[in-house]
């Protein structure tokens, strides 16, 4: 009995249930990571991976601007992605990528005032630590009064996603034939591309502005390689998404106990260390997988050969994007 | 209402009259006309920006034309289609979407509508017939990513069907599939549209794998067209006056070889057949 309560202590650390911080890290954390994991799925199944970044990218501007003047960034961050999530429909979303150059320029100008905004605010107030928190977010530092705000803007995301469910995944098949039963393609995008844009803000608060995109892609890339059914992917996603937030904060916290310095490290850090490497089992398990289909598949389909559905993957999605 | 051209036969399912369409000052469509019946497999044949693709975009309200009428059973659009079975050309699959085949073919049920769908026996067993009708049962668990031509057409087929449409249009299904793909998919296009009789329209740049189940053409050059039976449109007067120049009409035991001569791009069937006559007629 000693050895094992020994070891129960040693992996949760005194304090750590009765801490009012961790408890509301675990509950705001726990909720936007399963938003985030939620959108992300179909962020992936779109190609909105480097959308998604943008719109943490322009947050950061608005997060940084609140700062400055004193308000709550989380504010800051949602307002600022959704303009831009405007912005981004109105200059064709969906032409992104041919138009990366400008994306480049217009988002570099964002962080660079966001740059200027954490300056002033920090330089003012004398508060070096809210660049840090802007940027790469911190889930112990949020009030538990915001926890109803966490949790209406994230069941707002998710009830757009489940509204959108099918014409989201009628339009991933083709575009072409949603358009054709009626589906209005481009509006679903943009209820779908402001719903991202809530997810993201609130994981700036809590991830980061910086490392937002991978608790957006991660687990729901590491999901559709675990199943072929989109139900089951978005199942897999939150679960994924939600135990290694949940995790992340268990060793943040005991990172505090740890020598030498026993300083305690960042929750951010250990959620997206533990995203990618859950990335990387979840990929390479496919891989193993998708030997064994083809080999059956090619029993199937007998000397049938030149098939355009087995075209190679062109690399995981852009989930180093930061 | 009388068009010479649905006198007698199955009815009338789409109607095509006098139907032009402009562009950014160019005429894309010039007086576009034909019919469609219940039961028959309609080609829609001519090159590479002919305007077969305009065509569906017409039928399915994608365009507006800018003159001229299209009637589905004698009538304007219905508001939402559900009439019209679509089967896009190469759609681009990515290949991480979380789909099966099976998923698929139950989005044709109600993919355009809102929420999340329960499931129910009823919509398994209407899924799990169609497959079986498309002959898709052996793949009806694989994702949609890692289907093969052939598969995916068939999918995107029963997709289109699950919703019991009066007209199935098809856009260049035959491109990029191996010759026995290419026969199955022909072979159960023809066997759908007469076992359920619904009109069926397939556009493709090359005929000869149509001709044997196809019961009507309409032939598109230069964004006109000319419809009837094969006999009566692939001569050599109807496309060269379709063309605007002199064309040769070529048989060749069981096929058809159209050769419009002028101009070097107008002639991809003469360019498909160099390439694939000799292992074919061979073998």
């Amino acid at each position: 009995m000693t050895t094992v309560s020994a070891i129960l202590n040693g992996i949760f650390e005194p304090g750590l249930f009765t801490s009012e911080p961790v408890r509301v890290a675990v509950i705001v954390g726990g909720v936007v990571s399963l938003v985030s994991a939620v959108v992300g799925v179909f962020t992936v199944i779109r190609g909105q991976s480097f959308a998604g970044h943008s719109l943490g990218d322009l947050g950061t501007t608005g997060g940084s601007g609140a700062f400055l003047v004193g308000t709550n960034p989380l504010w800051g961050f949602v307002v600022f992605a959704l303009l831009g999530a405007g912005a981004m429909e109105l200059f064709g979303a969906r032409r992104l990528r041919q138009r990366d150059m400008t994306t480049g320029i217009v988002l570099g100008a964002g962080l660079g005032i966001a740059a200027l905004f954490l300056y002033l605010g920090t330089t003012q107030s004398n508060t070096t630590g809210a660049t840090i928190t802007i940027l790469f977010g911190s889930m112990f530092v949020i009030r538990a009064s915001m926890i109803p705000v966490f949790v209406l803007l994230g069941l707002s995301a998710l009830a757009v996603v489940g509204l959108l469910y099918r014409p989201l995944l009628l339009s991933a098949v083709s575009p072409d034939i949603a358009h054709a039963r009626g589906v209005p393609v481009r509006t679903v995008g943009i209820l779908y591309l402001l719903a991202m844009a809530v997810a993201v803000s609130l994981s700036c608060v809590t991830i980061g502005a910086i490392l937002s995109t991978a608790v957006l892609i991660g687990p729901a890339a590491a999901a559709l390689r675990l199943t072929k059914r989109p139900g089951l992917a978005i199942a897999w996603a939150a679960l994924i998404a939600v135990t290694l937030t949940w995790l992340g904060i268990l060793l943040a916290y005991d990172s505090y106990y740890w020598p030498p310095a026993r300083r305690g490290w960042p929750v951010s850090f250990f959620v997206v260390a533990l995203v990618l490497v859950v990335y990387l089992l979840a990929d390479s398990a496919s891989r193993r997988n998708s030997r064994r289909d083809a080999t059956h598949a090619f029993a199937r389909r007998g000397d049938r050969v030149g098939s355009p559905g087995d075209r190679g993957r062109t690399g995981p999605p852009g989930l180093g994007a930061g | 209402m009388t068009n010479p051209d649905r006198l007698g036969g199955s009815p009338e399912v789409l109607c095509l009259e006098g139907v032009s369409l402009w562009l950014s000052g160019r005429e894309i469509l010039h007086d576009v006309g034909f019919s469609l019946r219940a039961g028959e497999l309609t080609g829609l044949i001519g090159s590479n920006g002919a305007g077969k693709t305009t065509i569906f975009r017409v039928i399915l309200g994608l365009e507006t034309p800018s003159t001229g009428k299209v009637l589905f059973a004698g009538r304007p659009r219905p508001h939402r289609n559900r009439l019209v079975g679509y089967v896009p050309q190469s759609i681009g699959l990515d290949p991480d979407v979380p789909l099966r085949a099976r998923d698929l073919v139950a989005l044709g049920i109600d993919g355009d509508r809102f929420g999340i769908p329960l499931p129910s026996r009823g919509r398994r067993r209407l899924v799990d017939d169609m497959l079986e009708a498309v002959d898709a049962q052996g793949f009806a668990d694989t994702r949609v990513g890692k289907l093969s031509g052939g598969e995916l057409q068939r999918s995107l087929i029963a997709h289109a069907l699950i919703s019991q449409p009066k007209l199935l249009l098809l856009d260049e299904p035959l491109a990029n599939l191996d010759i026995r793909s290419e026969q199955e998919v022909v072979g159960l296009l023809a066997r759908i549209a007469k076992e359920q009789q619904i009109a069926v329209l397939i556009s493709a740049h090359e005929m000869n794998p149509l001709l044997p189940v196809m019961d009507r053409v309409v032939y598109v050059a230069s964004g006109r067209a000319a419809s009837g039976s094969t006999e009566e449109v692939v001569r050599e007067d109807v496309l060269s006056a379709l063309y605007g120049h002199h064309v040769d009409v070529l048989h060749l035991q069981d096929r058809i070889l159209v050769v419009a001569g002028k101009d070097e791009g107008h002639h991809p069937e003469l360019e498909r057949e160099r390439r694939t006559l000799p292992p074919r007629g061979l073998g």
